[in-house]
């Protein structure tokens, strides 16, 4: 997959704990010879999981990329529904079992919903990560002298596509599991001098908490956001603070299905067009569909956003079966996100057509985490705002509990939830869930 | 309420858990205190005690202990 000889002495990573490895070795240590078998990699920001995905890469075994924090029974599931040959936890271990056979075209298998332990995985071919990492390390002038520090999970599309981005480059990656919230962190990045950090909107909705404006850091010239909508004021303080420092800010926009990046807002026009996603990466082409299916024209107007581009993923896997499937996508995704051009050709996302949220850049599936209630309570929904998730429910005195099972099933912090209790769940005549009188209540 | 109680409750409060849970509690040694709780628990001791903490003071902030020596330095005494 990625031809890391190319770049050999150069230093590919450099971990928190003083590991490093120059390309060179990174390649010589990721090539195996075993037979071809789907292989769970169970992860963390550390040497050996990047190692573990390195080697299925490297060498041709398709590989799920897993949070290696999820309680047992959450991986016990997913291993039943796709019987992984193998499993990656600081080495590849057989694991006894044998499924159908996988599609020669896939490469790697990342999580819809990270956070709800949900099945479904998105498909990706080596293509599909190479051109997403070429497009990116493109309209990010990425180089050999870059060195981003990991500030996001590898098993999160966003995350991976940072790593993946600078390896197709000869840059050096600095890896930690800490996090900003720790001076270790801090100590590290400026120690090791990265010069670019990514980012969801929570991250720099804290990072202005942290008087980030004020911190001295000369090395960072870079910092991305992806992972959902930061808010426009909150994107021009940054972008403004970024030009008034030499540095540069981008808002990118992508989804999983997509690798990870669809979209990004050119830094020339950053801080005229700072409430857009700005433009199609490098080799992709956006377009807007009416309800119908036709395609808007004319600007201002809202449609469904269609992204097509050679990083569209295969399609969807909910058990193993489904790994023979073939491209399912032929480079054609819709989003499900609403959005508007304008005039001069910039898009704006302006709502969502399908039912999920973004915690913290985790998406989460709000049908899914009402799953989770229902084994409390049967008589609840769940509505939705980025970073918060809403349970409805008609009885009282279940809220701690609701609560605490969430947090534990999804790995997201109690937080991210509330209980709400109303007389009753508004349904129609045929008894289906009204969802937007829900949401309206949020307002 | 002493300065105790009130700093006990913050954490009570901010993560869910009993007062008897804080003794010893650091960061990541519970699932409630993680980069997300830990913003919401700066927030709560700002607010409950009407101090605006230093950048260095949040990030050094690690443990249950640690929060009262560095709550010293704006003078919060226990």
């Amino acid at each position: 997959m990625f031809d890391l000889l190319k770049y050999g002495d150069r230093t590919a990573v450099i971990t928190d704990k003083g590991e490093r490895l120059t390309y060179a070795e990174l390649d010589a240590m990721t090539r195996i010879d075993v037979p071809r078998g789907l292989v769970f990699c169970l992860c963390s920001n550390t040497l050996q999981s990047f190692v573990g995905y390195l080697t299925c890469l490297q060498s041709n075994l398709p590989v799920v990329m897993l949070d290696g924090s999820k309680p047992k029974d959450v991986i016990d599931a997913l291993v039943e529904a796709y019987n992984p040959e193998y499993i990656w936890d600081g080495e590849l271990k057989p694991t006894g079992l044998k499924g159908e056979s996988v599609s020669e075209e896939l490469a790697m298998c990342l999580t819809t919903s990270g956070s709800t332990g949900s099945p479904k995985f998105v498909r990706l071919s080596a293509q599909n990560i190479l051109s997403n990492a070429e497009s990116i390390a493109e309209y990010l002038h990425i180089d050999e002298n870059e060195r981003p520090v990991t500030t996001l999970p590898m098993y999160y599309s966003y995350g991976l596509s940072v790593i993946n981005s600078h390896l197709i480059k000869g840059a050096s990656i600095l890896l930690t599991d800490g996090t900003y919230a720790q001076r270790e962190f801090w100590n590290f990045m400026r120690e090791q001098k990265a010069t670019s950090m990514a980012g969801v909107p929570y991250t720099y909705e804290i990072l202005k908490r942290l008087r980030f404006f004020r911190m001295e850091l000369p090395d960072l010239k870079v910092m991305t956001q992806a992972g959902g909508k930061l808010n426009k004021d909150i994107a021009k303080e940054y972008i403004e603070f970024a030009a008034e420092k030499g540095k540069k800010f981008y808002v990118m926009y992508g989804q999983t299905e997509a690798t990870a990046r669809m979209s990004y807002l050119p830094w020339e026009s950053a801080l005229e067009k700072y409430a857009s996603i700005g433009v199609a990466i490098p080799g992709g082409k956006f377009s807007i569909i009416d309800t119908e299916g036709k395609e808007i024209t004319e600007p201002e107007k809202d449609g469904e956003l269609i992204y097509e581009g050679k990083n569209v993923s295969l399609g969807y896997a909910e058990c193993r079966a489904d790994l023979a499937k073939s491209d399912e996508n032929k480079g054609v995704l819709k989003t499900g996100d609403v959005a508007r051009r304008d005039a001069d050709g910039f898009y704006y996302i302006t709502g969502r057509l399908k039912r999920f949220v973004k915690i913290w850049g985790n998406r989460c599936n709000l049908d899914a985490t009402e799953q989770i209630v229902k084994s409390i309570t049967t008589n609840c929904a769940c509505a939705g705002v980025d970073d918060k998730i809403t349970v409805f429910v008609t009885e009282d005195g279940l809220s701690e509990q609701i609560i605490s099972l969430l947090s534990e099933k999804t790995g997201l912090n109690s937080r991210a939830f509330e209980v709400r209790v109303i007389d009753a769940i508004p349904k129609n005549d045929s008894g289906k869930v009204q969802y937007a009188a829900l949401q309206q209540l949020l307002k | 309420m002493t300065n105790l109680e009130k700093y006990t409750n913050v954490f009570v409060e901010s993560f869910g858990i009993t007062a008897e849970q804080t003794t010893g509690l650091a960061y990541q040694g519970i699932e409630a205190w993680d980069s997300v709780g830990h913003m919401t628990l700066v927030a709560a001791i700002e607010d409950t005690f009407g101090i605006m903490m230093d950048t260095d003071d949040i990030i050094d902030l690690s443990s249950f202990e640690k929060g009262k020596e560095i709550l010293a330095k704006y003078n919060v005494e226990f």
